[in-house]
């Protein structure tokens, strides 16, 4: 079989018969989006750095509705991923791709198309979520409009993209292109399966997943939004600029094609591993532990790829600022992959989950491997593009410091904390009671731990700041290029040349691309058929029964104030975990919940069983001073819910969207579900009044008390009535 | 309840069976193309991005 008698990856026989072409990369669009990554960097760092400051000091929180952490940490989430990161992704592939295929991008119309777009994404994120709009999960908070503009910029950057792949002279794609590809096609994927979503109103849509198969497809993506958008494209641009600064070859081209169809292929699959202990379906969580431990073979391949590519180069890592933020951020790498699949294990997982051991985890890679990686770009491009020498090597090196050192009192205190906090909640004293019983004692005890990580961040976005100061004046002292000429001689794309199986692929850019969407596609695959097949297997619970329209009126406010991000709404099955909040929960009993709510960390108590435990004047009195019934707090106030009325108008689209999505709100109840709203408010309303409480019963804070006091409360009663 | 859900899935074991052949089939395949690399291609492809300086 001719397939296994040649050489399989060949084909380098010179195929240059074409005539010498001239061309000029566009180095333009490379400009812009550094620009827009340094800007958006500052940007969503001081945004998280007010976040961190709110966790010490709630006055930070400004008792005003936009700036409050709920609504603050997303923008963080979203302004780092997508603007910061995403932007300087996007700024060294556009540089990279072009000299690696030998070919300017097939449209500079797309290019801007897909900048201007992107800008427009972000800017939209910038204003919705501070208002409020958002669908809760994670890293995918953007509703449904921006999720389309996602979409379509998406579209026009994978076109521009395999255009200019079509119109190549080199006809080898350099490993780097095929990280490219692997995201392209994946984030695409990734996004549309996870947003699929119903709308109510412009602004409003609710999740078409509920509960457990929700929280699956939405860590299916959440995970992989990590794996293809902060991890493939990254290790594209270490395959290309790490090399090109340390002006060698990568130690090891064979293992990088290991390293990259073993990375696709696994990272897919290790989702679950986010819902460890959770009432998804165990095999599901050990498919995500099983792959999740496989993945550390690649992950460290790669790592080891990068550094070793500096061997016998080692010495000029002193004097190159490049190459060291270069070797901190594979470091990074190195480090953050080895944690990720100790997290997956159970019983780490029982210690970490819900703490800040995840923030510190995800900063290691966030501020090392993405962060580091990015600057390490930015000080070989700015000076080549400009044609000029850094203006100073001394600032970058302070940048380097101030940067590393951020890192660690970043995360070591926030590993502390973990620690500190998850054995306080694990604790019992000998008579068998919890012995931090009151959850604000594990808060206050970690607070130190919070200022230093707060320090931290100040020093790398101070280190930031300077790389800013240091690119700006770079550029005002070089001559910048727009277009830079090269020349290759045309591909002959109809020569035939040796090899079979691999040399095709290369021919072929779209089949290769479609094959990377199978090599994917086949994890998502496997893990999502018996997800579907389960979605009639998930024990119903005769008992839960569908939120009443006031209810879900203060679902959808939870939602907008992004609770979430301080509270999970699932107990697992501990002895620490039941006796603080009580019965541990059931896959059954989220059948309704369209977004799930599960959270992933608890910086506030989990609330799945908050239902009764406290009248509702304990409510009313917690939401307008959460100091004044848990004296020391870190919550914050929310005046606005006492003042702003809740919406009555969308009701009726509501209960519609919720009947379409499978909730059994029975035919024509929309008519009647305004009503309903106010007959139960009143008996909140009259509630509060025996408590001395007046509030009218139209206001806000009245559907949040409704929906509080629901939560968890349907198996309660009879928590065996399986049907 | 869990071992139910898996149970109700026709042919179920088909599925573990179906997975362990993907994957060692996939490494096996992945393996062989880069071990019979021709030295040429390496040799090249490594060179791809210090080219144009």
């Amino acid at each position: 079989m001719r397939l296994f008698t040649k050489p399989l990856l060949s084909s380098y026989s010179s195929d240059s018969t074409g005539a010498l072409e001239g061309f000029y990369y566009d180095n333009k669009i490379v400009k812009a989006f550094i620009i827009v990554t340094v800007i958006f960097g500052i940007v969503g760092m001081l945004v998280g750095l007010t976040a961190a400051l709110q966790l010490i000091w709630p006055v930070a929180n400004m008792d005003l509705p936009y700036t409050t952490f709920g609504r603050i940490r997303p923008l963080h989430t979203n302004a780092i991923v997508f603007a910061f990161v995403g932007n300087g992704m996007f700024a060294g592939i556009y540089y990279s791709t072009q000299r690696l295929l030998k070919a300017p991008m097939f449209s500079p119309f797309l290019s801007w198309i897909h900048f201007w777009g992107w800008q427009a994404v972000i800017l939209s994120a910038a204003i919705s979520l501070p208002l409020g709009f958002t669908t809760s999960k994670e890293y995918a908070e953007l509703e449904w409009p921006i999720d389309i503009l996602i979409t379509l910029v998406w579209v026009v950057f994978a076109i521009n993209f395999i255009g200019t792949l079509i119109k190549r002279r080199e006809r080898h794609m350099y490993v780097a292109i095929w990280f490219y590809i692997a995201t392209i096609v994946t984030i695409a994927l990734l996004h549309i399966v996870n947003s699929l979503e119903i709308p109510v109103s412009f602004f409003k849509s609710y999740s078409i997943y509920a509960g457990v198969q929700d929280a699956l497809v939405q860590w299916w993506y959440g995970h992989n939004a990590v794996a293809f958008f902060l991890t493939t494209p990254i290790l594209g641009l270490m395959y290309y600029f790490l090399p090109k600064a340390a002006n060698r070859p990568v130690y090891s081209y064979k293992l990088s094609i290991i390293h990259f169809w073993s990375l696709i292929f696994l990272y897919i699959w290790a989702g679950p591993h986010h819902l460890l202990y959770t009432s998804l379906p165990d095999w599901a969580q050990s498919l995500g532990t099983v792959f999740s431990i496989m993945l550390l073979a690649p992950s460290w391949g790669g790592m080891l790829n990068g550094l070793l590519t500096l061997r016998g180069a080692w010495d000029r890592v002193s004097e190159n600022p490049v190459l060291k933020f270069f070797v901190v951020a594979v470091t990074a790498y190195g480090m953050s992959t080895f944690e990720g699949p100790m997290l997956s294990l159970k019983n780490v997982n029982a210690i970490s989950h819900y703490t800040d051991w995840t923030i510190a985890h995800v900063h290691i890679g966030g501020l090392g491997w993405n962060g580091f990686m990015t600057f390490g770009m930015f000080y070989y491009l700015v000076p080549k593009m400009w044609r000029t020498n850094l203006y100073s090597v001394k600032l970058a090196n302070i940048h380097f410091w101030l940067g590393t050192l951020g890192i660690i009192f970043y995360a070591l205190p926030l590993y502390w904390a973990g620690f500190t906090q998850s054995l306080m909640w694990k604790e019992f004293t000998k008579d068998g009671f919890l012995a931090y019983p009151n959850f604000l004692e594990t808060v206050t005890q970690i607070l130190p731990m919070y200022m230093t990580r707060a320090f931290g961040g100040s020093l790398y976005l101070t280190g930031t700041l300077i790389m800013a100061y240091n690119l700006l004046k770079t550029a005002g002292s070089g001559d910048f290029l727009a277009n830079e000429y090269d020349e290759a001689p045309a591909l002959n794309k109809k020569l035939k040349i040796g090899g079979t199986f691999h040399s095709l692929l290369e021919r072929k850019p779209v089949a290769f691309t479609v094959l990377a969407f199978v090599a994917v596609f086949v994890g998502g695959a496997v893990e999502f058929l018996p997800t579907w097949l389960i979605s009639a297997n998930v024990p119903t619970i005769a008992s839960v029964k569908p939120y009443t329209p006031l209810e879900l009126e203060g679902r959808d406010i939870y939602i907008r104030e992004g609770c979430n991000n301080c509270h999970s709404q699932m107990i697992r099955p501990f002895r620490s975990e039941t006796e603080r909040y009580g019965e541990y929960s059931k896959s059954g009993e989220f059948v309704y919940d369209h977004p799930f709510l599960w959270g992933s960390k608890r910086t506030g108590p989990d609330l799945h069983r908050e239902g009764g435990k406290y009248p509702d004047a304990w409510h009313y009195n917690h939401m307008l001073d959460p100091t004044s019934m848990s004296p020391g707090s870190i919550m914050p106030s929310y005046p606005w819910l006492f003042d702003d009325s809740y919406n009555t108008k969308d009701m009726p689209a509501k209960i519609n969207a919720m009947r379409t999505i499978g909730v059994p709100y029975e035919d024509g109840y929309q008519n009647d579900a305004v009503a309903d709203m106010k007959n139960q408010a009143q008996s909140i309303s009259n509630n509060l009044a025996d408590s001395k409480i007046k509030v009218e019963k139209d206001k806000e804070i009245i559907a949040l008390i409704a929906y509080l006091q629901r939560l968890g409360t349907d198996i309660k009663s009879d928590q065996t009535a399986f049907k | 309840m869990i071992k139910n859900s898996l149970a109700s899935i026709s042919d179920v074991a088909i599925y573990p069976i179906i997975s362990l052949v993907i994957f060692v089939s996939f490494f096996v395949l992945l393996g062989y193309f880069v071990f019979k690399a021709d030295k040429k291609y390496i040799k090249h492809m490594e060179e791809l991005p210090l080219l144009e300086d």
